[in-house]
């Protein structure tokens, strides 16, 4: 009876070989990877030197060029960021109906929503913006379109996480009084998921704005664009201050996101 | 009897103030619209293309397999290399960010740092690195090490920051140094969760390596970008069905390690 197991163990054998398994398969794949990549090392002695005659080459940085270029430029890249979300929220809305099983019993309808919703995260948005530049041709309408379709995974998927997790009492107490579904949705999901819904919606956006900031580089508009051809001009000093500029907007959009998420939450 | 009394106020009143937030919403939309130029017709024209774009696209071309798999294989060093540096420096990195294990000073800054390796899109820390480092892997590997510090040291300190000070303090009873502290009382309770976030972040590390090509960082970007440009739509759904398939391939096996390690 009083017998001290003096042989504790944490994890039994079959774990721990499990582990030592993973950790062999790293090592190998990055020692693989240390001796196959092409790096050449004297480029990388030559990183720091390199680097600082970059950001000497950017300043003074060219206050002037803000608002020829640039201040219309970061405008239109809020606006295909907003309108891309916008976008996003039409198209996810029914998908992530569509994939909640509070709302939709038929497994195959949540097949189909899913294929959509991870089809459209896998793709990167630089990518989204390729097809579409080559659909559309360049301008403001493949951004905010590649920025859409970037989004209707993430806002599809973590909208139908939310509307599987609604407590079914309200659904059933309105469904007993013969309520027709648009009211169903309208007074006993919505209240549910709205916090959700806000914060999902929000943390996007504040994605977004990131993202639409490089889609120009692909000729997708916004001030990727202005980048871009500052960059083949090797104008370094535009470019700091678009770079700048970038930061800033950056910035604000995530501060005016938290504050909002305080209010409401 | 007359009839049942409505003297309970109405439980769904208007609130006035969402209503003029919808509103200005819906003039915000209307104004943007206008001022970038965006119309119907603009997008049926496109619509159009599309069509076309898709036949060419079909079936997708396989016969260059040799180019795509370079660039594949390329991309997941890349991945394997920027993830492994990354994580490992954002193991010390968050632990510097950790404010109940370092003074203010310390910890504040450090999350200026990691603040700063955030807020830029990996594709133009990308471009900064390419042309200090010059095109080829190089430049992508030192461009997701910095993205992975951003995302991984933010978590892992927060993570750090949740952590139950019971153990702390016992091994501290015992005498032990402050490294016999980090590694017997706070990593075995956050490995699980660290296992969590690097699986994640060689996910997005490796969607990223075969982004970052197309500004010239090596990987399978540069040439989806260049199928791009020499109109080799047929080429072009190779590298993303391959893409996809890598990457739904990686989903599936993280899910696997995070069941071994919790």
């Amino acid at each position: 009876m009083n017998q001290i197991d003096y042989h504790w163990e944490r994890f039994t054998l079959k774990q721990r070989l499990l582990r030592y398994i993973v950790y062999v398969c790293f090592v190998s794949a990055l020692f693989f990877s240390i001796r196959t990549v092409e790096v050449i090392p004297e480029f990388f002695y030559d990183a720091p030197e390199q680097m600082m005659d970059l950001f000497s080459r950017m300043w003074p940085m060219e206050f002037e060029y803000y608002p020829q270029t640039i201040h219309a430029a970061i405008i239109e890249t809020l606006n295909i960021a907003t309108l891309g979300t916008l976008v996003a929220l039409l198209l996810a809305l029914p998908l992530a109906l569509m994939s909640a099983s509070t709302i939709v019993s038929y497994s195959w309808v949540h097949w189909i929503a899913r294929f959509f919703l991870v089809s459209s995260r896998t793709v990167n948005s630089l990518v989204w913006a390729l097809l579409f530049v080559a659909v559309f041709g360049p301008g403001v309408i493949s951004g905010v379109l590649a920025i859409a379709f970037r989004s209707i995974g993430f806002i599809g998927k973590l909208l139908g996480e939310a509307l599987d997790e609604v407590n079914m009492g309200s659904v059933e107490a309105l469904k007993a009084t013969g309520a027709p579904t648009i009211t169903i949705l309208m007074k006993a999901y919505w209240p549910q998921v709205m916090p959700a819904f806000f914060s999902i919606i929000l943390f996007r956006w504040d994605i977004n704005v990131r993202e639409s900031a490089v889609l120009g580089l692909v000729g997708a508009g916004g001030i990727g664009v202005v980048l871009s051809d500052s960059m083949n001009l090797f104008q370094w000093r535009q470019v700091s201050i678009a770079l700048l500029a970038i930061f800033a907007v950056v910035i604000i959009a995530e501060i005016i996101v938290v504050n909002i998420r305080k209010k409401l939450i | 009897m007359d009839g049942i009394k409505h003297n309970y106020p109405n439980p769904f009143p208007r609130n006035w103030t969402s209503i003029g937030l919808t509103l200005l919403f819906v003039l915000y939309v209307i104004y943007s619209v206008e001022a970038m130029g965006l119309s119907w017709p603009r997008f049926t024209e496109g619509l159009s293309h599309a069509g076309d774009l898709l036949a060419r696209m079909v079936p997708p071309n396989f016969t260059r397999w040799s180019l795509l798999l370079e660039g594949l294989i390329e991309s997941l060093e890349i991945a394997v290399i920027s993830s492994s540096i990354g994580i490992f420096l954002s193991l010390f990195v968050g632990l510097l960010a950790a404010r109940n294990f370092m003074p203010v000073f310390v910890s504040s800054t450090v999350r200026v740092f990691i603040a700063l390796c955030r807020s830029f899109h990996p594709v133009i820390i990308a471009i900064l690195f390419v042309k200090s480092v010059g095109f080829g892997p190089l430049a992508g590997i030192l461009t997701l090490i910095t993205a992975s510090i951003g995302f991984i040291a933010k978590l892992f300190a927060e993570a750090i920051e949740e952590i139950s000070l019971k153990q702390v303090e016992a091994i501290r009873a015992t005498g032990a140094s402050f490294s016999s502290i980090i590694l017997f009382s706070v990593l075995p309770q956050v490995f699980s969760r660290f296992i969590g976030f690097a699986t994640y972040q060689f996910d997005s590390n490796l969607r990223n390596s075969t982004m970052i090509g197309i500004v010239g960082a090596g990987g399978l970007g540069g040439t989806l970008f260049s199928a791009f440009q020499r109109f080799d739509y047929d080429f072009v759904a190779a590298i993303l069905i391959t893409t996809i398939f890598v990457i739904l391939v990686w989903e599936f096996i993280s899910i696997l390690v995070r069941r071994i390690f919790t």
